[in-house]
């Protein structure tokens, strides 16, 4: 058209009318079944969606059940969780310690760890030993975590037993630690990421001012990235919080109301996995009870993630 | 300026110190890994033969396999693949290359965050209450692969936005200048130029969701089966059947985590010999993945 200036559109049908009349089924048809695929993709993107309307609402409903039953109060400040027994008692409290216990030392073992290997990776390691070692460090996370329980109570209590003659054959303690090494990768990487995205131009004032890498790391790189660090924090302790097998496995199924890792004790999880090991019949109340103690468990995650939000909001540095 | 030299030699020693330390620390995390290969390894690898394969669990420690688990294992990941994948690429897709800027996607894309988060054992209650109870599926394989699919599909999802992410612009508008709709855009570009991504991130997907266990005991696995569900590959029309996925089923974390804690020493080998194949299993799937990764980055030049 472009070589033949003379043929206006008054000679060539403009592409509306060319297209219309010969093809108007097919653009149509073609038309319709866009519209249907979007439809499709919409909806395995609303999935997600529905996954948590169903993970809330399944804890809510079982959890409602469960506390038509047994009083709030009594599930708060009870210290005895017998739910299998004929007396039953029902305080979450015991559970809880034990969740909070086998994640801080989780967090005791991780945090620092993750930390330092974070900084030795982005400020120290050369690329090449970076390249070979993030990967491996990375399988740690890629651990079946039922294999991470058989590590610790046979392989890693047994040494702890040595140091500690005393300690029992299930503890929270050799849980933890192992937790913690798992975790280590979450918190690394997270932690590297931040410590990556501080510019370097803040870096070189602090080289240009004579401090090492250490100081520099120490002093400007980390309070620079507080926020990302803090947050992978939080991320591992939600992490910690979740974990079932290591402690179903290591740490016992009795609940203990105990701030002693030395000793054994059910986690929220541990119970969780014991009940459901049992064939509990359905609608009874030990069936609703592991939905409660899965609402506290959420609850315990949720308010980790919004605090690790704040967290983050608070001590942001925003680069320009 | 001798106070100085003093000052700067102890900061560079402190620094030198550091580089080692962090070697260091990276090592617990190896070193607990090598320790953990070799642990199973000296237990497990004396009981892994052509029998302990072959035969399904039993009283005897010395006699009992894991048949039961490891096709029990096959046919939930099968489910778990069929399901989160074309899920999740559809998402991802939408995502990427559909979803409009406002609330819901800003809604859905919170959601895809909050759910990687959430604890395994968080989902097995779910599954429990609604596929178990609320839909009767049942204590099935179709139940347990399920279950799991929705537990990896952040990860297939944000693997899919990742590689269609770096995809050039150029591309998509040089297939919409050839008259492409945006469907046929996706379909014969965009995906297919994404696939290494994508398969990178099912693999580890998958990877992980082998060695779940949590939620699966929660869904109500068995830990003692002596039976082999029904075959998918019937002799009478219409050859296939569907029989398999109602069937109740182990797996092999759960028949090692079964093994594990029984008290006697024997038991232990077997779980130490389900841990090493386990091992062996994700290791290889993630190497596989590291591979891809490798390669698909070093081939791909926009």
């Amino acid at each position: 058209m472009a070589n033949n200036p003379v043929k206006t559109e008054a000679t060539y049908p403009s592409v509306r009318e060319l297209s219309v009349p010969s093809d108007f089924a097919g653009i149509n048809l073609q038309r319709i079944s866009e519209r249907i695929i979007e439809f499709f993709l919409f909806l395995a993107a609303m999935s997600s969606i529905a996954i948590t309307v169903g993970i809330v609402g399944v804890l809510l409903y079982e959890s409602e059940q469960f506390f038509a039953h047994v009083s709030i109060v009594d599930f708060l400040t009870d210290t005895q969780w017998t739910v299998l027994f004929t007396n039953p008692r029902y305080g979450i409290m015991p559970l809880v310690t034990g969740t909070l216990v086998t994640s801080i030392t989780a967090l005791v073992v991780a945090l620092p760890l993750g930390t330092v290997v974070a900084i030795y990776l982005s400020e120290y390691a050369n690329p090449r030993v970076r390249e070979i070692l993030k990967p491996v460090l990375e399988l740690l996370s890629a651990v079946p975590t039922v294999v991470f329980g058989y590590f610790a109570l046979l392989f890693l209590t047994p040494i702890l037993q040595k140091f500690l003659p005393g300690l029992p054959g299930f503890n929270m303690l050799s849980a933890g630690i192992v937790i913690g090494i798992m975790i280590i990768p979450y918190i690394s990487s997270l932690s590297e990421d931040a410590i990556k995205a501080v510019p370097v131009t803040i870096r070189e004032g602090s080289y240009a001012m004579g401090a090492t890498r250490l100081q520099t790391a120490l002093r400007v790189l980390i309070p620079s990235a507080f926020s990302g660090i803090a947050s992978a924090y939080v991320l591992g302790f939600s992490r910690a919080v979740g974990e079932t097998m290591i402690v179903a496995i290591a740490a016992g199924t009795q609940p203990n109301l105990t701030l002693n890792p030395m000793e054994g004790a059910a986690t929220i999880t541990a119970y969780i996995v014991q009940v459901s090991l049992g064939d509990l019949p359905h609608g009874s109340i030990a069936y609703q009870s592991i939905f409660a103690a899965g609402l506290v468990l959420m609850l315990m995650t949720l308010a980790f993630n919004i605090g690790g939000y704040f967290l983050r909001k608070k001590f942001r540095e925003i680069y320009e | 300026m001798e106070d100085l030299e003093k000052n700067t030699a102890r900061r560079k020693r402190r620094d030198a110190l550091f580089a080692v330390v962090g070697l260091l620390a990276t090592f617990v995390g190896m070193i607990t890994l090598g320790a953990l290969i070799l642990d199973l390894a000296i237990d497990g690898v004396g009981r892994l033969s052509y029998n302990f394969f072959t035969a399904f669990p039993s009283r005897f420690a010395g006699q009992a396999g894991i048949l039961s688990a490891w096709v029990g294992t096959t046919m939930v990941m099968m489910v778990t693949a069929a399901t989160a994948v074309p899920m999740g690429v559809a998402a991802g897709v939408y995502l990427e290359e559909y979803a409009p800027k406002n609330w819901l996607t800003a809604m859905i894309e919170i959601n895809i965050a909050n759910l990687a988060g959430v604890p395994s054992i968080i989902y097995g209650l779910m599954a429990l209450g609604l596929f178990v109870y609320q839909l009767n599926l049942g204590h099935s394989i179709l139940t347990a692969g399920l279950t799991l699919a929705l537990l990896i599909l952040p990860i297939v999802i944000v693997a899919t936005r990742e590689s269609i992410r770096a995809i050039p612009n150029s591309i998509r508008e040089a297939a919409y200048a050839l008259g492409a709709t945006k469907w046929r855009t996706t379909r014969d570009h965009v995906i297919p130029y994404s696939t290494g991504g994508i398969l990178t991130g099912v693999i580890i997907a998958l990877s992980r969701a082998i060695g779940e266990t949590a939620p699966l005991i929660t869904i109500g696995a068995l830990t003692f089966i002596a039976f082999l569900p029904d075959s998918p590959i019937t002799s009478e029309f219409p050859f296939i059947s569907f029989q398999w996925l109602m069937s109740p089923f182990t797996v092999m974390p759960i028949q090692m985590f079964n093994w594990v804690s029984r008290p006697q020493q024997e038991f232990h080998l077997n779980a130490a010999a389900t841990g090493l194949v386990l091992m062996v299993m994700t290791l290889c799937m993630n190497a596989v993945a590291i591979y891809f990764r490798y390669r698909f980055r070093k081939r791909i030049k926009w």
